[in-house]
């Protein structure tokens, strides 16, 4: 597999790799089957991401880029965080082998279901 | 280290040497008259002569091709498409090589009928489901010597007695084979073997196939007639003598290297699985190659692992999805029965000759640190998370 140095890095030396003590917001995505399952983990303070890791089951691809939105995500407000993108988290890689942009890139698609699920357990009343 | 010598190895000093005169100044063609010409002949009746030699064979009965691909494409298109009209159905097992597979797939559309015998856990046919699957529509049987992945060896002998017993063509794929393990074609019953010389640290793109003498078949490749017709086009020369000179080498110190490599084999075996928690050996503990070793590990991806071993020097290859052309995970390792999450956290190790002056238990040191480093990251190995649960969550 054809990595960028900035892939390597991520996979070589993840951020923000553990597991969270009583996280605002928990989101699993991927299927272990096809070979990638991503976890991410966020802390909420006054709407904005104050604290944020993972645990990934995957490929090359599918660690680097769960380490990288960690990076990209951390102190934005929720609402900017929902608009990060696949191709975001990829660019900011310097890029994905073609046959890993579909399957390994889940990291926003974990970082959405985190917030959702932070949505969901915590309704203002 | 190299220890993905299942996918391809290092050319010998020996063979490139003997190969290069070939590339230079002997380059005349073998079908032609003048001395040059003859000089070329003479190499490839000496290579001939070489490949038969190692498998009990006469040189007449070897064929040169571009590789076990096209060894196998020969075998198995030109026996259905010669025998045809005695009966369209062919009998194989699940773990074929692509070669071998795609070939079949390819006869299905053409209306011959195919049954795969399944493997069991321990990657071998039964017998008892070989005898089963034969009709009287049955022309040939085709199953592996040596399996490419998990390397576990079926009993041929025995298949290829079976086969002749009724009547029916038997094909050995024995790329993997060749030159670690002892093959009599007289012996082990074979009508027809695929034989490859980049497997046994000759070149690429040259192969053989031997076709028992008497044994008729429908060539592939038409053309000027060379191979005595069975395989046209003007002949790698310098590429046969290459793997002539491979074919003697792997085989003249058989039993010597067999030893040796399989000692290698069982210490790194036993290491790893007494070292690593959760990891076991995929296929036959006793009917395998001398060379080729594969484990899985619970809750981790093959991909990632390759790529930590290789940062700390060691290359092998894995069955995961992640790392295949097709993201299909192996369909060898599917075939096991074994659960697809725990397909990707295979591991192939596969060993050469020259594989012997490297320190094991730093490779088994480095398989374990990497296989924990893998494991603290992932969901799925923390004791404490339920993976139902997380399933459940999604
Ligand atoms: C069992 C088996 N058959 C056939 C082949 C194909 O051989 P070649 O690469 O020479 O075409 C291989 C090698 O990948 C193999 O392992």
């Amino acid at each position: 597999m054809n990595y960028s140095e900035k892939v390597m890095d991520h996979f070589t030396n993840p951020r923000n790799c553990k597991k969270m003590e009583n996280p605002d917001g928990v989101g699993t995505v991927g299927n272990p089957t096809c070979g990638d399952l991503m976890t991410i983990y966020i802390k909420v303070d006054d709407d904005v991401i104050t604290d944020i890791s993972f645990q990934t089951f995957g490929c090359g691809a599918a660690i680097a880029t769960s380490s990288m939105i960690t990076e990209i995500a951390v102190g934005k407000t929720l609402d900017e965080a929902l608009e990060i993108s696949r191709n975001d988290v990829a660019s900011e890689l310097d890029g994905l082998p073609p046959v890993k942009m579909h399957c390994s890139n889940l990291a926003a698609d974990g970082l959405k279901a985190a917030i959702e699920n932070y949505h969901q357990t915590h309704q203002q009343n | 280290m190299y220890l993905d010598n299942s996918a391809t190895t290092k050319i010998n000093k020996e063979v490139l040497d003997e190969m290069l005169p070939y590339l230079k100044d002997e380059f005349g063609n073998p079908s032609t008259l003048y001395s040059i010409g003859r000089e070329s002949k003479k190499a490839l009746d000496n290579a001939r002569q070489q490949i038969a030699n190692s498998i009990n064979a006469k040189s007449d009965e070897i064929i040169f091709t571009s590789g076990g691909t096209e060894s196998d494409n020969l075998a198995i298109k030109g026996i259905a498409f010669k025998l045809q009209n005695r009966g369209k159905h062919i009998i194989t097992s699940e773990i074929e090589h692509p070669a071998v597979k795609q070939s079949l797939y390819f006869l299905e559309t053409l209306d011959f009928k195919v049954t795969y015998l399944p493997v069991y856990e321990n990657g071998i046919i039964k017998i008892e489901d070989l005898k089963n699957a034969i009709t009287p529509e049955t022309i040939l049987i085709t199953i592996m010597h040596g399996n490419n992945e998990i390397g576990t060896l079926q009993p041929i002998e025995e298949i290829g007695k079976i086969a002749h017993e009724n009547n029916i063509v038997f094909h050995t794929d024995a790329v993997q084979t060749f030159g670690k393990v002892e093959i009599d074609v007289e012996k082990q019953n074979i009508d027809l073997l695929s034989l490859s010389s980049h497997k046994i640290n000759g070149p690429k793109g040259v192969g053989a196939i031997y076709i028992k003498k008497g044994l008729r078949l429908v060539p592939i490749i038409h053309g000027g007639g060379q191979e005595r017709g069975i395989r046209s086009g003007t002949e790698n020369v310098a590429g046969i003598v290459g793997f002539g000179k491979a074919a003697e080498l792997a085989c003249s110190n058989l039993s010597e290297h067999e030893e040796k490599l399989s000692k290698i084999r069982d210490e790194i075996i036993e290491k790893v699985l007494d070292k690593i928690p959760e990891s076991y050996l995929n296929g036959d503990e006793t009917h395998r190659l001398p060379n080729v070793i594969n484990f899985r590990f619970k809750a981790i991806e093959g991909e990632s692992l390759i790529l930590m071993l290789d940062a700390k020097g060691y290359q092998a290859s894995t069955g995961s999805a992640c790392s295949s052309k097709t993201l299909e995970a192996s369909p060898v390792l599917t075939a096991l029965g074994l659960d697809p999450v725990d397909v990707h956290g295979s591991l192939r190790i596969s060993l050469a000759p020259d594989s012997d002056n490297f320190d094991i238990d730093d490779f088994v040191n480095v398989i374990s640190e990497s296989v924990e480093t893998l494991r603290e990251m992932s969901p799925l190995w923390n004791q404490d998370t339920d993976y139902d649960e997380i399933m459940k969550r999604k």
